[in-house]
């Protein structure tokens, strides 16, 4: 049963699990965004604070937020890396071919604090919203857009289908792979190239078996009536409390306070 | 009672291409139907694969819509409804595919059970009396949070039975429902159904290929080739077991039985469904 949770959600009983998800994703955004806003250390100290304390309330243990940097870590060492040797300005150590300079350092560390604030601001998302909720706050958030002829519903009931057959899918994998090592199929061994050659039997099958499931899925959905987005309810809608409306407050007061940072900070 | 629904001369013609010819070829799925099937009844409708049994429910459905001929669902005539008001007749006359994991839409039980009545706009109060209920009567609502995929394939199909109901259907068409299942599962959603048909009063209309399904039936109907070629009670269809053999179809084991003894010369009644029947027929002959 490891595939039975998808994506990374931690389940647990706060705040920040219980607010509606469109709330979350505004959050996230305006998060990413005010970190590219403040440029002092004083706007990085305070955004990492803000972080912290929404990290506490949302009772995620520290080293899930963590592992959700692990990925990353080849990416901010590589930028950190020519950040420090390929900046120009004032040499603070020299080495043969080799300058570094404070403005480097700088640049680097600064680098290095907002990729590691938006790894774990965004990881914070998808730890507390089930991939459910977030389809359905995409669905309802983005939901203007419609107005511009962009098929919102639909992109979102694709979405929560993609959801429901991805375990299902990873089943009939196992099951196809099983069927194929018992014919004799090599799978573990040989380098990269031998090994995605070995996929291929592996792939045509499950494609088809996709493509039949779909088409029985989509004469299933017929029959329940369905006929698009148009007339639809729904038997939990998305409706904002009390609870949101004071994260929103929260966001705004947090998003005032960093731009006044950042102009008192920067004379 | 009343018809509630009517085929009129139906065909039902596709084009299919040889793999290696590249020609197309017209396959008659259904040659010149003609059937009624009143409110409130349990219908089996038996046949080989590819006889066309699979088509027919579909027809019913509105699914497929019918090459010649006419089908009625409640007044409603499938080929003269525009397409974007089907869904009213599909409301009416619900289906219950084969495969458990390919109709469920939900990631959540209570999820998919809602799905049908979201679709035709059912404000929010009733939509979650309407899933409790449905639940209640397919006897799964212990699993309303649960997630599909770790349900067993009996409770799956039960599941999308109860996703039907929730659309409060007049008839559920069922296409093999049963076949993907383990014994247990099987008798899961058989009782399930036939009680649907007792307390309920919905139409079932029942498409297998297993003769056992068809023994507590008001009625079956045999197809062969895209044509119905049996059509009346279980005792009456099952006592034509000559016929039935030259269709390649089997009978109940027990009809069987009874069948091969009066042929030795045993004088037991024509048409024997159950054990206790032929018990029964034996201990009268002494």
């Amino acid at each position: 049963m490891r595939y039975t949770t998808l994506g990374q959600y931690y389940d647990a009983d706060s705040v920040i699990h219980r607010l509606d998800p469109r709330v979350k994703l505004v959050f996230t955004i305006v998060y990413i965004v005010s970190l590219y806003l403040g440029n002092s250390p004083f706007c990085y100290i305070f955004a990492g604070l803000f972080l912290a304390v929404v990290i506490r309330l949302s009772k995620v243990p520290v080293r899930y937020m963590l592992r959700g940097l692990k990925a990353v870590i080849f990416l901010l060492l590589f930028t950190a890396f020519f950040n420090i040797f390929l900046s120009q300005g004032d040499v603070v150590f020299q080495w043969g071919f080799i300058t570094i300079t404070r403005q480097g350092i700088e640049t680097a560390v600064r680098m290095a604090v907002r990729l590691v604030l938006l790894i774990m601001g965004s990881s914070l998302m998808t730890l507390t919203t089930t991939p459910n909720d977030l389809t359905d706050g995409l669905e309802k958030g983005l939901g203007f857009l419609k107005v511009f002829h962009v098929p919102v519903h639909e992109i979102g009931m694709m979405m929560s289908i993609a959801l429901r057959f991805i375990p299902i899918l990873v089943e009939e994998a196992g099951r196809i792979m099983m069927a194929q090592k018992a014919r004799g199929a090599d799978f573990d061994s040989g380098g990269l190239i031998k090994k995605a050659k070995a996929m291929i039997p592996l792939l045509i099958p499950l494609f088809v078996a996709a493509f039949r499931r779909a088409n029985d899925l989509a004469q299933a959905m017929e029959a329940r009536c369905y006929h698009g987005g148009n007339g639809r309810t729904k038997l939990h809608p998305l409706k904002y409390r009390r609870l949101d409306f004071i994260a929103y407050g929260v966001l705004l007061l947090y998003l005032a306070l960093m731009i006044v940072l950042k102009i008192v900070t920067k004379s | 009672m009343e018809e509630f629904i009517r085929l009129q001369d139906v065909v039902y013609e596709y084009h299919a291409y040889a793999e290696e010819e590249h020609e197309e070829e017209t396959v008659r799925a259904l040659s010149h139907i003609s059937a009624e099937i009143r409110e409130g009844s349990f219908v089996v409708v038996l046949g080989h694969n590819g006889s066309g049994k699979s088509t027919l429910a579909k027809q019913v459905n509105a699914l497929l819509l019918p090459t010649e001929g006419y089908v009625y669902v409640c007044g409603a005539n499938t080929r003269e409804t525009p397409e974007e008001d089907l869904w009213k007749i599909r409301k009416n006359a619900g289906m219950v595919f084969q495969n458990p994991d390919n109709q469920i839409i939900g990631n959540v039980v209570e999820e998919d059970v809602a799905f049908g009545p979201e679709n035709i706009g059912i404000p929010e109060e009733e939509l979650a009396r309407r899933v409790t209920r449905a639940l209640e009567k397919v006897g799964m609502e212990a699993y309303r949070m649960h997630s599909p995929n770790r349900l067993s394939g009996g409770q799956k199909q039960r599941i999308a039975i109860a996703g039907m109901l929730a659309l409060k259907p007049k008839c559920i068409l069922m296409d093999e429902p049963t076949a993907m299942l383990d014994p247990m599962g099987r008798k899961e959603v058989l009782e399930t159904v036939h009680e649907l048909n007792r307390k309920e009063g919905i139409t079932i209309v029942l498409i297998t290929h297993y003769m056992e399904e068809a023994v507590d039936a008001d009625r079956v109907i045999v197809m062969d080739r895209g044509q119905i070629v049996m059509d009346g009670t279980p005792k009456e269809v099952f006592s034509r077991m000559e016929e039935l053999r030259a269709i390649r179809m089997s009978v109940p084991e027990v009809t069987e039985l009874a069948y091969e003894l009066r042929k030795e010369g045993l004088d037991l009644p024509e048409g024997i469904l159950s054990i206790e029947e032929l018990t029964e027929a034996l201990c009268s002959l002494n």
